[in-house]
């Protein structure tokens, strides 16, 4: 009897030891997260750039040296100097002041648009996969046409229809995101359909909405996130080409695409600066949340490394 | 009405004696798979009774159709492909297959639970113990969150799990694969259910967690008067376990009795060699293991004949040309077979 019960002690006691160590495990602590930016240098330089970005965007008002919609007819199309770090365009405006503020106007766009755009895929692709059969199959098609699109003429069309704006440029960016995250998630919800707790779930009586929402969605987040990464990058280029093209944000709003457009090309050889600010400023963006997007992708699920 | 009336003077005709609506009763269900291959037959008229509180076991070797008549009771049948074609199934009363799909939704995990073969994949990884288990009561019971938290930490004592409300907060990879068939079993129970199904409950366990989860489920159903379909192929399970043994083979019921009758006593030719292809206790030492040769017929070519007999020792004839029905051998015992009344025989003739 003595013995039986110590055995019983031991086994409890390293019952709980287990529960402890898988406490402990599931903890997220700073030691874990130096360790994996020592793994992911480069996805790490990226989450510093889009840091920074954000912070810039946060205090761009603290921040920046001018006011950004301000001309200054004393000092047109200088040349970087002491006052003007970056130069002035055209009509006076400090060009580090501009960028500064076009940071939020390429965030804000960007994080609205792929975060609207990668969240109705997400509940579509899962719907889509749910169902299955010829709703999925219905539904497919049509993510099919959307993607036979490029990004840029779908966005551009989308944008003619609606005319300029900001809210317009987010519609229009959002659109193709879509069909672009339906498809992708679709593809990893099938396989989480098939796993029985989804069958548990229906045989336990819950109804479509909570299976879709609560016991499916949270199973793919990782495509979803990763997703949500990779149109950031996308989304502010789409936005800049936009702008570029006028059919964007509209001045004086400062905006990057906006101000590559502007006086740009007239002054590309009497003053480069105007030009290739916002366009240093575009592609360090892009690096940084592609960098970050591909580092999360690696950490977050391995398998779509391949592809 | 009519039909009513029918029912129970068959009831009294029988033998039965007692005027008592059964809590299930599977009436000729036929369901089919539309697939490019053809239409798979995987139930072909499947019929029988399940009373309050008892325990009926399924057994037939994989693709046999249990698992299919079991998920065509909970209306989960995949659609497409799959169609439950023909048949009644009537629970407390209600036909389920005329029920509409919000009612159907309400019955599952209210008054038929399930719980499935792979308790490693059966709870979601992303939800905790208690958001699982509480989902279910507030679905069903719509009961108070803290009601929810008392009732959760209760059927986790039920089922055996101690120290429940640190358990609550786990997921389910923080639990063995006994644990989780625990709390499989915690999930059914949750709203009191009358039937519980248990498709292949303990095929993905250890042998000795096997005996603890089958030993929990007659206890609780026991206790909690709950009515049990174990679906198996585990005669042991059904030896120790079932008041009544269905075996199926093809789609199809071939014998059907107490789980005394058909252990002791088979009739069809498919139970025999099912029962003599594994050890069993109660024989001599050293006699031999006989298996079934050949493999299970495809279903999308079912012909006039008996699906068993390509593999049956003792074929004559008329079991190329006729279907066997389903035919009463005694009482409460059926078998499909023409030659059950000569099968002890045979047995003899052939050993």
């Amino acid at each position: 009897m003595g013995e039986l019960r110590t055995t019983v002690e031991v086994r409890k006691a390293a019952e709980l030891a287990e529960a402890e160590d898988i406490e402990s495990t599931s903890r997220f602590t700073l030691k874990k997260a130096f360790a994996l930016m020592h793994r992911q240098p480069l996805g790490t330089a990226g989450l510093f750039i889009v840091l920074f970005m954000i912070l810039m965007a946060i205090f761009a008002n603290y921040i920046s040296p001018y006011n950004p919609v301000e001309n200054d007819f004393m000092s047109m199309g200088a040349a970087p100097n002491g006052e003007h770090w970056f130069g002035t365009d055209q009509f006076g405006r400090d060009l580090l002041t501009r960028i500064i503020y076009g940071a939020r106007t390429a965030l804000f766009v960007g994080f609205s648009s792929a975060f609207i755009g990668a969240t109705i895929g997400l509940v579509l692709g899962v719907t889509s996969a749910y169902f299955g059969g010829y709703f999925d199959l219905l539904f497919q098609r049509v993510m099919d046409i959307f993607m036979a699109f490029p990004l840029i003429i779908m966005a551009l069309a989308v944008v003619t229809a609606l005319g300029p704006g900001t809210v317009n440029v987010i519609i229009a960016i959002t659109i193709p995101f879509v069909s672009r995250c339906a498809r992708v998630v679709r593809s990893s919800a099938l396989a989480i359909r098939e796993i029985p707790y989804v069958d548990a779930a229906r045989a336990l009586g819950f109804g479509h909405n909570r299976i879709v929402l609560r016991h499916m969605v949270p199973n793919v987040m990782a495509p979803y996130l990763i997703m949500i990464t990779s149109f950031l990058g996308q989304a502010i280029l789409l936005e800049a080409s936009l702008s570029y093209l006028g059919l964007g944000v509209q001045e004086p709003t400062p905006a990057w695409g906006l101000m590559l457009q502007g006086g740009a090309e007239e002054y590309a050889e009497s003053a480069p600066w105007i030009a290739i600010f916002p366009g240093l400023a575009i592609s360090l963006a892009v690096f940084g949340f592609n960098l970050f997007g591909d580092a999360l992708r690696d950490v977050l699920d391995p398998k779509l490394r391949s592809r | 009405m009519s039909a009513k009336i029918k029912r129970q003077m068959l009831f009294i005709f029988c033998g039965g004696g007692k005027i008592l609506d059964s809590l299930l009763e599977i009436d000729n269900l036929r369901t089919q798979f539309f697939t490019s291959g053809g239409t798979v037959m995987a139930v072909d008229g499947v019929s029988y009774d399940v009373q309050e509180g008892e325990t009926v076991a399924v057994v037939g070797e994989s693709g046999c159709g249990k698992s299919v008549t079991a998920l065509s009771i909970m209306r989960l049948i995949p659609d497409p492909p799959g169609k439950t074609v023909g048949g009644r199934i009537r629970f407390m009363g209600k036909d389920l297959l005329s029920l509409d799909d919000e009612s159907m939704r309400q019955i599952r995990g209210r008054n038929i639970a399930m719980v499935f073969q792979e308790p490693m994949t059966s709870l979601n990884p992303v939800l905790t113990i208690g958001r699982q288990i509480s989902e279910t009561l507030e679905t069903h019971l719509g009961i108070s969150e803290e009601e929810q938290q008392k009732r959760a930490e209760e059927l986790l004592d039920m089922v055996g799990i101690a120290d429940g409300k640190r358990r609550l907060k786990q997921y389910p990879h923080h639990l063995s694969g006994g644990m989780r068939q625990r709390v499989m079993i915690a999930l059914a129970l949750a709203c009191e259910p009358k039937l519980i199904i248990a498709d292949e409950p303990t095929t993905a366990l250890d042998v000795t967690i096997q005996a603890q989860i089958l030993e929990l489920m007659k206890d609780l159903t026991h206790r909690l008067g709950v009515a049990l379909i174990v679906i198996t192929h585990n005669l042991g399970v059904v030896a120790r376990y079932a008041n009544k043994v269905n075996v199926m083979y093809a789609g199809k019921i071939v014998e059907k009795g107490t789980a005394h009758q058909v252990y002791y006593n088979p009739r069809h030719p498919y139970t025999l060699g099912l029962l003599s292809s594994v050890p069993r206790m109660d024989q001599a030492r050293g006699q031999k293991l006989v298996p079934i040769f050949g493999q299970p017929p495809d279903l999308t070519r079912l012909g006039v004949e008996c699906a068993f007999r390509p593999r049956c020792r003792f074929a004559i004839d008329r079991c190329s040309r006729e279907i066997p029905p389903l035919e009463n051998f005694a009482d409460g015992q059926q078998a499909a077979c023409w030659r059950m009344h000569e099968i002890d025989d045979l047995k003899k003739e052939t050993l």
